[in-house]
């Protein structure tokens, strides 16, 4: 039976031109296409620009004023020659510290008690959900939640509250940047120390927790770089101050504290020369800290992913 | 029974048994805290702002007037600087970020590196093959060194930089266009303008990073489908790609709006803390953030009560904007690659 | 046979996963310095007994055991024992190996640590090493990664972590069927050693597997009548004798190859 077509037979590529797969800039779909990629291109390299317009003045105006003095000074007073911030940047340490000291063990317990909950456990997913929400929370917020909590309740501004408003910031990455690194752990491995006879302490101290530990500590240092460059949390704990930490061979916790974030933005609307002239080395030094965090923060995590 | 050997297993020491407790109890304990912190940080606010809310009510929301000394209290324009400055830096910082962030996942630059190398003969020799994805990842670094910068320092380069650098075309803007709305202003040195466009930078790698993972949970067969079809890069990324991701990047964009929103520091010194509303983009302005951050060093007791129901505020908006975010994130099944 | 050499008396009146019955009717006594050999196809709960006797099912979400397994004349499932302390006494070797991410060394010392053993650890790690068999492979690269041993190595390095402790008995579930066939081999060479200090249980799905090593094997099957899937023991016998004159129609056709 042939199959009649209403339409007479034709060769399938009569008329065509061959020369129509050549690719050409003059049709349409072809010019869009290049269009498309050299738009995207030119976002992405306006996008570096601010990056290298920000480095640039971190280097050139900051590196002007860096010297030793300037690192180890405290702040001089306007149009006052000399001087530098290095009580800030003890302050910035002292209070990272702390805020380590806190929110370091309290995250990486509260990592090990999520990634033992099982699928549907109901009040891990709670608790999982608070800790997100609360990494996307103003950092503003936790200074005055420690303003209106221990501030007021100690009545003056201390390095113990500012350190404490920078726990609660990195409380939660470390949550769950633990959680994740402990669920990365394969099961078999939880299995053949539970098969043993640990108790699941045991499995823990002895086997997850030095297994994960190089994501745990990539999270960790990622939380302490963000730490080291806020400001607005210590801006009404820690408030700032002149002076050094330090009196007589001790740490002088509960008082207000200098830090190098408050330092750049008490400076940096003044319109005395040297002062402002420091703002920017104290920058230059601050995102040296934290870039040198970052970069430690992803050798851990590459040396993680290279060590299987 | 007889055993033809010693074993040396003993069961769990009573020291071992009461760490275990211990431990169990100290991380359940340390889930919680994790757990309820958000809450408690709300109601300790709202606590602390219960007597401004007594006192002012709703007409704290809706004045306009800011004078501690006449005691009045009113953070409409706070609100409106806060959402009018943070939709301005997501709706350029959306699309600019979205075009990064498919600039990266295709890896473009890595292809161009590639054909550079392909100029010269040299795109198979042992040390260029590494190179295009080498290229790739640089950008990726380098896009988010961008969120490493601390808000502190952006401020000072929007101080030094931006502003000097944009008044010129602001003031031919004001110029040209003074009788629209959203020039009707001039610059006055802080304001929306150099405000805005700090923030949107600041919020650029959000957006990238949270789309590209978007796009990179697309399932591979899509794009090799439409490929075999015959459609251009561009069209697959059109119309099957970018339809694929929508929700995650629409969840991107929601969370980098809840950053936005949020941002303190650069905000406080580039916009002007003028309290007003405008809709000109040249005008100064204010944020909740930035009020909070001026106003509390030098708060008095009876100041305390309003600033914690202005926090309170900030509070609410954000959480509401991020917990729709978080939702809208875990809908799309979007995971986190590296 | 007689129970009195029993080291682990495995009695299964029934056991659940909720309310699904997994197992009934099995009763497999382990005699002592023997091997035992779990047969039977896919579904009918070898792997499941198998964990049942070192307590490894609690794991599980809604296990239920009815009936005892005793471990010299104490019933493991007794309401004041703990698991934790039953598990150190017996040990368990996986199907897929799965050592520890530390070094060779600390993964066999793991159960000396464990258990608080406060003689010398090089001494009885290598006293392991040599009765699994990987002294001489692994001896000049204690300090190496255990993840960087071949499969076969990682295998018998998780069988010396088990019998560091010298447990009295050792459970194996299918730990050759991750592994080519001469890993297999000297695997099931090991069994002849250690059977002379251990009482093995070992689950197989591989039949010539069993005749090579077991002395006694327990055939299990599954029962789907009223659309369930319960695992129940059908003959448990010398393993001679099991597959030379199989008494029940079930093993005769499973043994003739007409079962997975």
């Amino acid at each position: 039976m042939t199959i009649q077509s209403s339409q007479p037979f034709h060769e399938p590529f009569e008329g065509v031109d061959m020369s129509e797969l050549e690719r050409s800039l003059m049709r349409p779909r072809t010019f869009l296409d290049v269009a498309g990629s050299a738009l995207t291109a030119l976002v992405t390299g306006a996008a570096l620009v601010p990056l290298a317009s920000v480095l640039w003045m971190l280097v050139v105006r900051g590196g002007k004023s860096l010297s030793w003095n300037a690192l180890t000074q405290a702040p001089p007073a306007p149009l006052e020659p000399g001087g530098g911030f290095g009580n800030a940047i003890l302050g910035t340490l002292v209070m990272v510290g702390i805020a380590a000291l806190i929110s370091i063990p309290t995250g990486v317990l509260a990592g090990i008690r999520l990634a033992q909950a099982r699928e549907d456990d109901r009040i891990a997913f709670a608790i999982r959900f608070g800790a997100k929400v609360l990494t996307g929370m103003p950092s503003i917020l936790a200074g005055v939640f420690v303003y209106g909590s221990i501030v007021l309740l100690m009545g003056g501004y201390t390095a113990y509250a500012g350190g404490l408003a920078l726990a609660i910031l990195m409380l939660p990455t470390i949550v769950l940047t633990s959680e994740e690194a402990l669920r990365m752990v394969p099961t078999l491995m939880h299995e053949a120390a539970v098969g043993m006879g640990a108790t699941s302490t045991q499995a823990v101290w002895m086997v997850l927790l030095p297994t994960a530990l190089p994501g745990i500590l990539t999270g960790v240092v990622l939380a302490i770089a963000r730490a080291a460059g806020e400001t607005a949390p210590l801006l009404f704990t820690a408030l700032f101050s002149n002076y050094w930490l330090v009196a007589n061979g001790y740490l002088e916790l509960a008082y207000p504290t200098a830090s190098l974030a408050v330092l750049i933005f008490n400076f940096s609307s003044v319109p005395f020369e040297n002062q402002v002239e420091l703002a920017w080395s104290a920058a230059l030094v601050l995102v040296l800290m934290v870039l040198a965090t970052n970069l430690i923060g992803q050798a851990l995590a590459s040396r993680r992913a290279g060590a299987r | 029974m007889p055993t033809n050997h010693q074993t040396f297993a003993q069961p769990p020491s009573a020291r071992q048994r009461v760490l275990d407790q211990i431990f169990g109890v100290l991380t359940r304990a340390a889930a919680w805290i994790a757990g309820l912190l958000v809450a408690v940080i709300v109601l300790q606010i709202a606590w602390k702002a219960v007597p401004a809310v007594r006192e002012h009510g709703l007409s704290f929301l809706t004045g306009t007037t800011w004078d501690p000394k006449q005691q009045q209290f009113g953070i409409l324009p706070q609100i409106w600087g806060t959402l009018y400055s943070s939709l301005l830096a997501i709706v350029i910082g959306g699309v600019l970020g979205l075009c990064i962030a498919i600039f990266l996942s295709e890896g473009f630059l890595g292809s161009f590196a590639f054909r550079v190398l392909s100029l010269f003969g040299a795109q198979h020799r042992r040390w260029a093959l590494r190179i295009p994805d080498r290229a790739d990842l640089l950008l990726r670094n380098l896009v988010e060194l961008l969120a490493a910068i601390p808000s502190v320092v952006y401020g000072l380069w929007g101080i030094f930089v931006v502003i000097p650098l944009i008044r010129p075309w602001a003031d031919w803007l004001h110029a040209r266009f003074g009788w629209t709305a959203l020039f009707s202003e001039p610059l006055q040195g802080p304001g929306l303008l150099p405000a805005v466009i700090v923030l949107t930078v600041m919020i650029l790698p959000t957006v990238t990073a949270l789309s590209r993972d978007a796009l990179a949970s697309v399932p591979p067969k899509l794009r090799i489908a439409a490929y075999g079809i015959g459609a251009t890069r561009w069209e697959t990324m059109l119309a099957v790609l970018l339809p694929a991701a929508k929700r995650g990047i629409f969840g991107a964009i929601v969370i980098a709006f809840g950053r936005a929103l949020g941002e303190t520091m650069a905000l406080a010194m580039l916009i002007g803390n003028a309290n007003k509303i405008s809709l000109s983009i040249l005008s100064p302005a204010n944020t909740l953030a930035a009020l909070l951050a001026n106003s509390f060093p030098e708060a008095g007791p009876k100041e305390v009560p309003v600033l914690m129901f202005a926090a309170l505020t900030l509070l609410l908006i954000t959480l509401v904007v991020n917990v729709f975010g978080a939702l809208i994130m875990s809908r799309a099944g979007v995971e986190k690659k590296a | 046979m007689a129970t009195a050499e029993a080291v682990l008396d495995c009695d299964i009146e029934e056991l659940f996963y909720g309310t699904f019955r997994a197992v009934r009717d099995t009763h497999i006594p382990l005699v002592r310095n023997q091997i035992t050999a779990l047969i039977g196809p896919s579904g009918c709960g070898k792997s499941t007994v198998l964990r049942s006797l070192n307590r490894m099912n609690d794991l599980v979400r809604g296990f239920r055991l009815k009936g005892s397994v005793r471990f010299r004349g104490m019933d493991i499932y007794g309401s004041k024992v703990d698991p934790v302390g039953v598990r150190r006494f017996i040990g368990m070797v996986f199907q897929q190996p799965n050592p520890f991410a530390m070094s060779v060394f600390n993964n066999v010392a793991f159960g000396l640590r464990l258990n608080g053993y406060r003689g010398s650890k090089a001494e009885k790690v290598e006293e392991a090493l040599k009765r699994a068999a990987l002294w001489d492979e692994v001896k000049d690269k204690l300090n190496a990664s255990g993840l960087s041993l071949s499969g076969g190595q990682q295998q018998r390095l998780c069988i010396a972590r088990a019998i560091a402790t010298e447990p009295e008995v050792l459970l194996m579930d299918e730990p050759c069927s991750a592994l080519d066939p001469m890993a297999t081999r000297k695997i099931e060479e090991l069994m002849e050693e250690l059977k002379e200090r251990y009482t093995i249980a070992v689950v197989t799905h591989n039949l010539q597997q069993a005749k090579r090593v077991a002395d006694r094997t327990a055939f299990l099957y599954v029962d789907t009548k009223e659309n369930a899937r319960t695992g129940y023991l059908v003959e448990l016998e010398d393993t001679k004798r099991l597959f030379e004159d199989p008494q029940a129609d079930e093993t005769k056709s499973y043994i003739a190859g007409e079962f997975s």
